[in-house]
C-alpha cells in the first residue's frame, strides 16, 4: 500500500509539472489581458497534433519537434491576439474576450476534426515506450524528460519574467494597465508578446501531454481547459506561483485518488476548487499576494 | 420592450406607436400560433419545436446572465438535468406514452434544486471566476451523467413512446414550446420592470454601489439564477420528449452553452426581444445546416466563425444597434423638418 501511494505521489509530481507549465501561460495571460483564454485547452491539443505530424511525416524527434512547434504556436497566439482579442472595446471586454476566446476554441476543434478525425492517437518514441526503475518503480523516460523540461522552461518564464526589461513591461501591465501606459510601456505590444509566450508554452506541454497520457482527440481539449481554468482559479487567478503549487499539488492529489477511485479522480479537481472557494474566494494564492511579489 | 437604453416609441412614425405596437404582437402572435397548421413539412416541424426550445433557453439565460452580468457557461447542467430526471423518473416508474408529460414539474423542481447550491457556490466569486466555475460544474455533471449507475451510462436513457403520428408530434410539441417560451418571454418582460430587474442591472453596473445602496446582491442573483434555472430545466425535459432520446454528451453540451451565449448576443444582453431574435436566428440556421451539411465539424466552424463575426463586428447586438439607428434617422429627420420651418 505504501509503495503505491509513493508511486502515486512520483506520477503526480512528475504529471503536475507538465500540467504546471500549461498553467502558467494560462494565468500570465489572465495576469496581463485580464481575459480567460478558454482556447487553451486546445491549444494544447493543437501542439501535440503539431508534433503528432511532425513525427509521422518528417520522423523528426519529438523533442526537436519543439524547436519547430514552440515558435509556430507563439505565432497562432500572437496573431490570435491580434485578430480577436485586440480589437475588443468597452465595458464588456471581458466577458466578450472570454467568449471569443471560446469561439476560436471550437473552430480550432472543428478544423482538427477536419484535419485529423475523431480517432484516439498517441505520440510515440523510443523513450515513451521504454523506461527506467527508480526506487523499485518503473517509470517511463518521457515523464522524466517532460518534467526535466518543464522545470526548466518554467524557470524560464520565470527569468523572462523577473530578469529582463520585457518582464518588468509584463509584471507593470499586470499590476496597473493604466499606469503602465502612462510610463511609456506599449501595453498593446506587451499583450499581444504575452498571449503569444501564453500560448506558446503550450506547444511543449501538449507534446508531453500527447506523450504520456492513453492519447488525444480534438475533444480531449474540453478536459484539459476545465482542469487547467481550476488550477489557476485554486492557485489564484493571475498568480504563476499559486499556478505551479496547485498543479503540483492537485495532480498529486488525484493520482492518489486513483488507486482507489479510477472513474472519480478527475473529480477530485472540481471537488477541492469548489471546497476552496467556499473558503477562500480568491484561491489559495489570492490576487493581492501574487501581485505584489 | 427593449426598455429604456433605447429611444421610446417615437411620434414621427419610424418606431412604432403604443397602438401599432399591439397590432403588431397580436400579428406576430397569430402568425406564431397558425405556423404549424400550414407548415405541415416534417422538417419545418422539427425546426419550429427546436427553434422554440432555443427561444425558452435563450430567455431563461438571459434573465439571469443579461440582466445581472454573470456568464454562465454552465446552463446545460439545468437543461440536462431537465432531461435526465424525466428520463430517469419514466423508465423507475414505468410511465408511458402522453402521460410523461405529468413529469414536467419534476423537472422544473429539479432545475431549482439544483440551482440553489450551484448558485451560492458559483455567485461567491465575482464575474470572472463565476464564469470558470460554471464550467466546471457543468462538468461535474457530465462525467455524473458518464459515470452515476442509474443515468444509462454511455448509451443515455430513451423517452416513453408516443403513440402520435409524426404530424401531430410536431404540432403538439409546437404548441407545449410555444407555451413555455412565451412564458419565458412574459416573465423577462415582467422582470426587466421591475424593481427586482432594476436591482439586477444595478448589480450587473455597479454591484459594490448596489450593494451599499441597500440591494441584497446575494439573494437578488440568486432568485434570478433559479428562475432562470427552472424555464431551461422545462425545456430540456420538452426537448428531451420530443427528440425521445439523450446521451450524456448530448444533455450536457458545452455547445448549448455556447449557442444560447451567442444567441443573446447577437439580439442583445440585457434587453427583452434580444434573445428572442439571436434564438430566431441561429437555432433555424444550425439546424438546417445540420439537415444539409452531413459534416457536422463544419457546422461548428460556422457557429465559431459567426460567434467571433458578433463579438466583434455587433458587440452590443442586433436589437440595440437597429434601434439606435433608427432613433439616429428619427432624430436627423425631425432636425430636417425644424430646418425646413
Amino acid at each position: 500500500m505504501a509503495a503505491r501511494l509513493i508511486h502515486a505521489v512520483i506520477n503526480g509530481i512528475l504529471g503536475g509539472g507538465v500540467y504546471a507549465l500549461m498553467a502558467v501561460g494560462l494565468t500570465l495571460i489572465f495576469g496581463v489581458l485580464d481575459i480567460i483564454n478558454i482556447a487553451q485547452g486546445i491549444m494544447v491539443i493543437l501542439g501535440a497534433y503539431l508534433s503528432y505530424s511532425l513525427s509521422v511525416h518528417l520522423h523528426l524527434d519529438l523533442f526537436l519537434g519543439l524547436l519547430i512547434t514552440v515558435p509556430a504556436m507563439f505565432v497562432v497566439g500572437v496573431a490570435i491576439q491580434w485578430l480577436f482579442i485586440r480589437p475588443l472595446r468597452g465595458r464588456e471586454r471581458t466577458s466578450m474576450s472570454l467568449l471569443a476566446s471560446y469561439a476560436v476554441a471550437i473552430i480550432i476543434e472543428g478544423l482538427l476534426y477536419l484535419a485529423f478525425g475523431p480517432n484516439f492517437v498517441v505520440l510515440s518514441a523510443p523513450y515513451v515506450t521504454s523506461g527506467v526503475h527508480l526506487l523499485g518503480f518503473y517509470i517511463p523516460y518521457i515523464y522524466l524528460y517532460g518534467f526535466a523540461m518543464a522545470v526548466v522552461l518554467v524557470a524560464a518564464l520565470y527569468a523572462l519574467l523577473y530578469r529582463t526589461r520585457f518582464g518588468s513591461s509584463v509584471r507593470a501591465t499586470m499590476q496597473d494597465r493604466t499606469a503602465a501606459m502612462l510610463v511609456g510601456i506599449d501595453v498593446r505590444r506587451v499583450s499581444a508578446l504575452t498571449y503569444g509566450v501564453g500560448v506558446a508554452v503550450t506547444a511543449a506541454g501538449g507534446m508531453v501531454f500527447g506523450a504520456t497520457g492513453g492519447g488525444f482527440n480534438p475533444n480531449s481539449g474540453y478536459d484539459l481547459i476545465s482542469r487547467l481554468l481550476a488550477l489557476i482559479i485554486l492557485g489564484g487567478l493571475g498568480s504563476i506561483g499559486g499556478a505551479l503549487a496547485a498543479s503540483v499539488l492537485m495532480l498529486t492529489l488525484e493520482s492518489i485518488v486513483d488507486i482507489w477511485q479510477p472513474t472519480w479522480s478527475v473529480a477530485v479537481f472540481y471537488a477541492a476548487l469548489v471546497i476552496v472557494l467556499m473558503v477562500r474566494p480568491a484561491g489559495l494564492l489570492g490576487r493581492a499576494a501574487a501581485r505584489s511579489q | 420592450m427593449t426598455g429604456p437604453a433605447t429611444a421610446p416609441a417615437g411620434r414621427h412614425g419610424l418606431l412604432p406607436g403604443r397602438a401599432a405596437r399591439a397590432g403588431l404582437l397580436a400579428v406576430v402572435l397569430a402568425a406564431t400560433a397558425v405556423f404549424p397548421l400550414i407548415f405541415t413539412n416534417q422538417l419545418v416541424g422539427t425546426i419550429g419545436v427546436d427553434t422554440l426550445i432555443f427561444v425558452a433557453a435563450a430567455v431563461a439565460w438571459n434573465i439571469f446572465s443579461g440582466y445581472s452580468g454573470y456568464l454562465s457557461l454552465g446552463h446545460a447542467v439545468f437543461f440536462g438535468s431537465g432531461a435526465y430526471v424525466v428520463g430517469i423518473a419514466a423508465r423507475d416508474w414505468q410511465i408511458t406514452g402522453a402521460a410523461e408529460f405529468a413529469l414536467l414539474p419534476l423537472a422544473a423542481v429539479t432545475g431549482a434544486l439544483i440551482a440553489v447550491p450551484f448558485g451560492l457556490v458559483a455567485l461567491r466569486v465575482r464575474r470572472h471566476t463565476f464564469v470558470v466555475i460554471t464550467i466546471a460544474i457543468f462538468f461535474i455533471f457530465q462525467l455524473m451523467a458518464f459515470n452515476l449507475s442509474f443515468t444509462g451510462g454511455t448509451t443515455g436513457l430513451d423517452a416513453p413512446f408516443l403513440l402520435w403520428s409524426p404530424l401531430m408530434i410536431n404540432q403538439r410539441f409546437y404548441y407545449m414550446t410555444l407555451a413555455l417560451a412565451l412564458a419565458a418571454i412574459g416573465l423577462s418582460w415582467l422582470i426587466r420592470g421591475s424593481r427586482f430587474g432594476l436591482q439586477l442591472r444595478a448589480i450587473r453596473d455597479d454591484e459594490d454601489r448596489a450593494a451599499s445602496l441597500g440591494v441584497r446582491a446575494t439573494a437578488v442573483k440568486l432568485t434570478a439564477f433559479v428562475i432562470s434555472a427552472v424555464i431551461t430545466g422545462l425545456a430540456g425535459a420538452l426537448w428531451f420528449f420530443f427528440i425521445e432520446q439523450v446521451l450524456p454528451q448530448s444533455g450536457f453540451d458545452p455547445i448549448f452553452d455556447l449557442t444560447v451565449a451567442l444567441m443573446a448576443f447577437l439580439g442583445g444582453l440585457g434587453t427583452v426581444t434580444g434573445p428572442i431574435v439571436g434564438a430566431l436566428v441561429i437555432a433555424p440556421a444550425q439546424q438546417y445546416l445540420t439537415s444539409q451539411v452531413q459534416n457536422s465539424y463544419l457546422s461548428q466552424i460556422l457557429l465559431g466563425a459567426l460567434f467571433l463575426a458578433v463579438v466583434l463586428l455587433l458587440p452590443r447586438g442586433l436589437v440595440p444597434t437597429v434601434a439606435e439607428k433608427l432613433a439616429l434617422r428619427r432624430a436627423r429627420l425631425a432636425g430636417d423638418r425644424e430646418a425646413e420651418r
